[in-house]
């Protein structure tokens, strides 16, 4: 069963003669469980349709639906419950707070949701744990090595127990150590079930997805079911060109 | 000449893309720099009404008042006296009648304005005649007579012959009763028994004045009878001393929120300017020439402003002569734009520094400082509703910002303390200038000048201390826009996060209304002090507690909107730009 849905997606940003058409028209499931990859070349539209699917940015046309709800039509109080207990980010230049500790950054949405203070610290350091970072714990980001900042802002997407996480270009920042270990954390939540969109520009990232779907000039214009992960770099590479 | 004009280009160029922050930066120095002309021009010159006086009139050094005309004429050859005049009969009346007033009047009898010592000067109407009188003219104005109207004393039908000003007596209602000069006929015509002899004296030594009449019975010296002049004119001086330095670190606090506003922005054209090859010192001058136009605006229209409104405020009672309108000198016009220059230039001096120095590259992407780490606040604020928790991380990451709101908040609520309790005082002193020596129903001029003072002052304040608050907003929210969007990605509604930022600025302002109250206290006592007003001040304690909600509400409402815009910028926008 789908957990998140588009039809008909579109966002239009501009006007007249200078409108310029980020996501034209996309139709996308991801079921539950499923790890999708969003590929494609720089200014295809990935980000922004990541953007619609999350209820960050409000689409031209077209529908989200997260489950039974539709959400692109949502009021902001309501998306932001949604935030909360439902949809889970990952961003390229991980968005860390600056001045809190790891441990902060990842109790941070347990707070916003209302968690009490030692609710939301137990349960950031047992992922803080899990993301293999509880000896960081303590350490503010610029402290933290690429790959750690990513791996604190996955464990933060994560404390909501989020229906699904949305991660836009989560290596797009990170060299290829620190893309391995990001790459490794992601297989590890796939095999947990954890449902994952991710948008990327990385074969070995995509590599890891059950499904890989091509965007070109805001559409849609491939789909590749991989073997499993890890295993389809192959096909994958196959699909690009 | 070409490096000059580059400047001047670049400069100008931006000023012009940023016309909104050079119109806020030319309030808010126009403010300080009206001030301080206002200040210099009408200040430090409180006693010169009074001197004026004393010139215009041959006024006494010294003035003795006896029940005994013949213990007058002794003094009048003690050691130190080289003239005198009189002894002048005066007569004390409880019934002098205008219209439908009845006041006390002390009338004096003297059959000409002339003498070695106190000649009154007859500013309008001639001196008395059999029949006339001639009314002080603080105490005329405060009867709303003039030559030729018709009053009565002791029952007698007196014509108005004359207004004059004199040295010899405190103006009405600084001294009272007010006083009336009638020859001495008349004087005699009315009935009265005599209540006192007076003598101006000239003295071989003016200065010396206090020390004879301490040694004298009845004796009071010019030195004295001048303080009580001038008292609110003293006032007046302190007020706008107050005033002008309260508006200087408003103005400072004001061109250095705008600076570090700007800072991310200024750094990349730092950078921007640094990689198309032009010289430190030629961003320097491009940055500073842009902050030193306002400055200089600011100043010519301070001077003009200042000047233009020196005669409202410097107003003498009017018992006393008037000079001309105050001129600007040289030395003040000097000093306004030194100080208009100063302000911006100590406050963008650090800023402009530190991007020179900064590598290309770096000032390229435009760093601005990291946030500051407050462990104890974001342990408490975890413990706060979101939107306090928001509100107090926002304000802790910024503690330099903070600082600047609070004691911007605090400088201006501390003079609102001062002008209540100035008020009070004021109110007080009114409350006291009735009864029978006092003309029913006529404004107080010595309070009203105090009053009009001080209205302009907070008025002037207040308007920056605004300015500041929404530049603070506007800065706050500059600062919170991506960590905003973040905690709404994560979760934060845009309500949320609306109040969050107006938190951040109302933590400030509460402080800063408590501490205004001690402050404005210490301010108003400090004032009174230098001007040697005498007495307790009569502050009134019950209306200063409101402050504190007077100055969150109005931050409040001063913030809400920049907040709201901010809280409701779309996510993904934010997010994507950098």
């Amino acid at each position: 069963m789908a957990i998140l849905r588009a039809h008909g997606l579109r966002k239009d940003y501009g006007k007249g003669t200078g409108l310029v058409r980020a996501v034209d028209h996309v139709d996308l499931d991801v079921a539950a469980g499923e790890t999708v990859a969003v590929v494609g070349p720089s200014g295809c539209g990935k980000s922004t349709l990541l953007h619609l699917l999350g209820g960050l940015e409000r689409p031209t046309g077209g529908e989200v639906w997260l489950g039974e709800q539709r959400i692109d039509r949502m009021p902001e109080a309501g998306l932001a419950r949604l935030r909360r207990h439902a949809l889970g980010f990952v961003f390229q230049g991980f968005e860390l707070v600056d001045e809190l500790t790891a441990r902060e950054n990842v109790e941070l949405p347990a707070l916003l949701a209302g968690e009490s203070p030692r609710v939301a610290r137990r349960r950031a350091a047992a992922l803080l744990e899990r993301v293999g970072l509880a000896d960081r714990a303590a350490h503010r980001p610029m402290a933290l090595s690429g790959g750690q900042r990513q791996r604190v802002a996955v464990a933060r997407a994560l404390i909501g127990r989020p229906r699904i996480v949305l991660a836009d270009e989560p290596t797009g920042n990170l060299d290829s150590a620190a893309t391995t270990e990001v790459l490794r954390l992601f297989t590890a939540l796939r095999a947990e079930g954890q449902t994952l969109l991710i948008v990327t520009h990385d074969s070995r990232v995509a590599a890891t997805a059950d499904r890989v779907v091509t965007m070109r000039d805001g559409a849609l214009v491939g789909r590749t079911h991989l073997a499993g992960a890890g295993g389809g770099t192959g096909a994958f590479a196959g699909l690009e060109g | 000449m070409g490096v000059l004009l580059l400047v001047a280009r670049l400069a100008l160029r931006d000023l012009r893309r940023r016309r909104g922050e050079a119109l806020i930066l030319l309030i808010a120095l126009t403010a300080t720099t009206t001030t301080l002309a206002l200040g210099r021009t009408v200040g430090g010159g409180a006693d010169r009404p009074w001197e004026r006086t004393r010139a215009a009139t041959a006024g006494p050094d010294a003035v003795a008042t006896s029940a005994n005309a013949a213990d007058l004429a002794a003094l009048a050859h003690a050691p130190g006296v080289t003239a005198s005049a009189g002894p002048y009969a005066t007569v004390f009346v409880d019934d002098l009648r205008v219209r439908d007033v009845r006041v006390t009047a002390l009338v004096q009898g003297r059959d000409g304005p002339g003498g070695p010592v106190d000649r009154p000067q007859v500013t309008s109407g001639t001196w008395a005649r059999r029949g006339g009188v001639v009314v002080e003219r603080a105490f005329a104005t405060a009867l709303g007579v003039r030559p030729g109207d018709g009053l009565s004393i002791a029952g007698r039908r007196l014509t108005v012959a004359g207004v004059a000003v004199t040295a010899g007596r405190v103006p009405y209602p600084s001294s009272t009763p007010g006083l009336v000069w009638a020859t001495r006929a008349d004087l005699r015509r009315l009935g009265r028994p005599m209540t006192s002899h007076v003598m101006p004296l000239r003295l071989a030594d003016p200065s010396a004045a206090p020390s004879f009449a301490a040694a004298h019975r009845g004796v009071r010296a010019w030195q004295d009878m001048g303080a009580s002049a001038t008292a609110e004119l003293h006032l007046v001086d302190q007020a706008l001393m107050t005033g002008t330095w309260a508006l200087a670190l408003l103005a400072v606090a004001c061109v250095t929120i705008l600076v570090g506003g700007r800072l991310a922005d200024q750094t990349r054209r730092v950078g921007l300017l640094k990689a198309v090859g032009a010289a430190p010192r030629i961003v320097a001058a491009v940055l500073l020439a842009e902050y030193a136009v306002p400055a200089v605006a600011a100043s010519a229209i301070g001077l003009v402003a200042g000047w233009a409104a020196a005669p409202l405020l410097a107003r003498p009672s009017a018992g006393l002569v008037a000079g001309g309108r105050p001129g600007v000198t040289v030395g003040t016009a000097a000093l306004v734009l030194a100080v208009a220059v100063a302000v911006t230039g100590a406050a963008t001096l650090v800023p402009v520094v530190r991007g020179t120095r900064m590598s290309t590259t770096r000032a390229l992407a435009g760093p601005a400082r990291p946030p500051r780490r407050s462990a104890g606040l974001i342990r408490l604020s975890a413990r706060l509703p979101v939107p306090l928790l928001l509100g107090l991380r926002l304000a802790a990451r910024r503690p330099r910002r903070s600082a600047l709101a609070l004691a911007s908040l605090a400088v201006t609520a501390a003079m609102v303390v001062a002008a209540i309790a100035l008020h009070g005082d004021i109110a007080h002193k009114d409350a006291r200038t009735t009864g029978p020596m006092f003309v029913p129903g006529a404004e107080n001029p010595v309070t009203r000048q105090v009053n009009q003072v001080v209205i302009v002052m907070t008025l002037a304040l207040v308007v920056l201390a605004a300015v500041n608050a929404v530049l603070i907003a506007w800065a706050g929210s500059i600062d919170a826009r991506r960590p905003g969007a973040l905690a709404r990605a994560l979760g934060a509604t845009p309500g949320q996060l609306t109040a969050g930022l107006s938190a951040a600025q109302l933590l400030p302002a509460a402080l800063a209304g408590v501490l205004g109250i001690p402050l404005g206290l210490a301010v108003y006592a400090g004032a009174r002090a230098a001007a040697g007003v005498p007495g307790g001040a009569a502050i009134p304690y019950a209306w200063l507690p409101a402050v504190v909600p007077g100055t969150v509400v109005v931050v409040a409402l001063l913030t809400a909107l920049p907040a709201r815009l901010s809280g409701r910028r779309p996510i993904a926008e934010v997010l994507r730009a950098d």
